[in-house]
């Protein structure tokens, strides 16, 4: 294929369309985010344009500074869960026939397509004391009367892992259908069970992945606001939470954007640190 | 019984018979190359023997005791994928001790193996290499290490050098039957080219649509082919219709071949006779009558293209005996009875 340096304005143009989009649609907005994050705030009113820090001053609070751990702290635990129950099912389910695969990944298709609001509700019900699962366990003798499972912290993770795991699944999917299987073979051939070459061939081969992986599930939990409000008490709120309640509820836009930019920043830090720490291990195996 | 033995091994994938009713003797030391057309089940009863795949039926015995349900991990064979299977995130040296740390060897004692081992390959300096930067014949040998590191009772290799330029293959050959010599170790090849069977293998073992069509030692392979695919798998051959006449005797072309004799009982039969011993002479009665159509002089060898009763025959010389014959010529064609194997159709 032909690869010339673009010169004319027709050359530009295929890339103009999306970078016209980008700017109107994200720039822009993210922009507005961060010059609101310094306004100030008008009680009874909106915003007066302004430079103050004052919103960021706010979070160094222990109030603030506990509702950011926890956020952080529930998105690591959330990705850490999928990929440990996602990984070993997406490579099992690589080793089946090509129509199983076929079936299961539409099944989790079709999971993606259920809406955080209908996940949350139907999580809240099976886990209820009135109509959830307890009820079932009662049935089989397993507990004395049937209890209440929500709200609590387990309730959270649970609806979470299940609203993460099908992204979790199709990523890592791609990374292991093309893993060649004469690798384990090869393992086994010297030595080690199929379990063993699991763990010293297939998942450091995929570290990568893995890594990658690891970094989308947590990005994507930490935007969550809708299911720990949901499956949780208020001390189970997340960040995302807190944001949507000064923007919508105090009318706060100010203190809302600067939460906003700094959830953006703090979750940036992270992904680069994760970044820096693996790269680091590639350069010196 | 000292050795491996394949007793009635078969192998089906639905409806498919990769693997027929397989039964082989490899005593210890030996080199054996099973030898055959792709999809011919080769690949399929290496990976049996390996354990990489369950028989549908049959034993595989090691020493008078049954492996057949021993799993891949616990049978102690030393395999080489034909993509190697290098595991990409180790270095040379890592990669060639795994078994070794699998089984739990000292790191003193790993250390010791993996140079022994690397010398053994004549790789002696690469240990702390990554395997992404090796040439092709370099992770060959880092592949054939890491499958000896625990001197192994079968060293199994599936189409070893099929990804090596033609002069490299050539020189690992070589140097792959001398390593086996060296170590005395059992080892079965699977290969699809006869050049390679012929230069490296105590027993070539011929398989066709899933069955041994012949084992024995390669000279032996190519002298007394069992049948037609033998016949025209191994090396070029001329093959010819042979008929009886009323006092039973063989027939080529009208002519009577003393010193043949046909198969018990078979009317008609084919006879096989490689182009170096089709023998050219003057045209005389009682001599198979042909024309020459073609001459190929090669320099080293000269082939003689003669038409006979319907059937290009080829005949190999060197140009020291080279015949005074040009294209279109009448001419003489011998073929010695004990150059000649008869087979069935």
């Amino acid at each position: 294929m032909r690869r010339d340096k673009p010169r004319t304005l027709a050359d530009h143009l295929p890339l103009a369309f999306p970078a016209v989009m980008l700017v109107v649609f994200f720039v822009v907005p993210f922009g507005t985010m961060i010059a609101v994050s310094f306004f100030r705030r008008q009680q009874g009113g909106f915003y007066t344009v302004d430079f103050v820090l004052a919103n960021y001053e706010r979070f160094l609070t222990a109030f603030f500074g506990n509702v950011l751990g926890f956020s952080l702290l529930l998105a690591a635990a959330v990705a850490v869960c999928c990929v440990v129950l996602a990984f070993p099912f997406t490579y099992f389910l690589t080793c089946r026939a090509r129509r199983v695969q076929v079936a299961w990944l539409i099944a989790l298709l079709s999971v993606l397509s259920l809406s955080e609001v209908i996940i949350g509700f139907a999580w809240s019900t099976l886990l209820s004391r009135t109509a959830g699962i307890s009820n079932l366990l009662v049935a089989v003798g397993l507990l004395d009367q049937p209890v209440a499972l929500v709200p609590n912290f387990a309730a959270v993770m649970v609806g979470m892992v299940y609203q993460a795991l099908p992204y979790t699944i199709l990523v890592l999917y791609p990374a292991l259908v093309r893993l060649d299987n004469s690798f384990v073979e090869a393992a086994c051939t010297l030595g080690a069970s199929p379990l063993r070459g699991f763990f010293t061939i297939v998942i450091p081969m995929l570290r990568n992945t893995i890594v990658a992986t690891l970094i989308m599930v947590f990005v994507f939990a930490l935007g969550a606001y809708l299911l720990p409000q949901i499956l949780g008490r208020p001390q189970h709120w997340t960040l995302s939470v807190l944001i949507t309640d000064q923007a919508i509820y105090q009318s706060n836009m100010p203190f809302a954007a600067a939460m906003a930019v700094f959830l953006v920043l703090i979750s940036l830090a992270l992904v680069g640190l994760t970044l820096l720490v693996g790269g680091r291990r590639e350069a010196t195996p | 019984m000292s050795g491996l033995t394949l007793q009635g091994i078969s192998k089906h994938f639905g409806a498919v018979t990769a693997v027929d009713d397989v039964s082989l003797t490899v005593p210890h030391g030996t080199f054996v190359c099973l030898l055959g057309p792709s999809g011919c089940g080769k690949t399929t009863l290496l990976r049996m023997i390996a354990g990489l795949e369950n028989p549908s039926a049959g034993r595989i015995l090691l020493d008078g005791a049954d492996m057949t349900a021993v799993p891949t991990h616990k049978r102690d064979f030393g395999m080489v994928f034909q993509s190697l299977a290098l595991f990409p995130h180790l270095d040379v040296s890592e990669n060639v001790a795994y078994a070794l740390r699998i089984r739990g060897v000292a790191a003193e004692e790993r250390r010791r193996r993996v140079d022994e081992l690397l010398s053994l390959v004549h790789l002696p300096d690469y240990a702390q290499r990554p395997v992404s930067k090796l040439s092709g014949g370099q992770r060959q040998r880092v592949a054939i290490a890491r499958a000896l590191a625990v001197s192994p009772k079968l060293f199994l290799l599936d189409e070893p050098l099929s990804a090596l330029d033609a002069k490299l293959r050539e020189a690992m050959q070589v140097e792959l039957r001398q390593l086996q010599q060296k170590l005395g170790i059992t080892t079965i090849v699977v290969t699809h080219d006869q050049r390679e069977a012929m230069t490296m293998a105590d027993m070539v073992v011929v398989m066709g649509e899933g069955r041994i069509r012949q084992a024995a030692s390669p000279i032996e392979i190519y002298r007394r082919p069992a049948d037609t695919f033998v016949a025209g798998f191994i090396g070029s051959t001329n093959l010819l219709d042979v008929g009886c006449d009323g006092a039973g005797r063989a027939v080529v072309a009208g002519v009577v071949m003393p010193g043949l004799a046909l198969p018990d009982g078979a009317e008609r039969a084919r006879l096989s006779i490689r182009p170096e011993d089709v023998q050219l002479a003057a045209p005389a009665a009682g001599r198979l009558a042909g024309r020459v159509t073609f001459l190929r002089d090669l320099g080293g060898t000269i082939e003689t293209y003669v038409e006979v009763a319907g059937t290009t025959v080829v005949a190999v010389s060197t140009p020291r005996e080279r015949p005074a014959v040009e294209a279109g010529a009448d001419i003489g064609v011998v073929l010695p009875a004990e150059h000649c194997v008869v087979l069935r159709q």
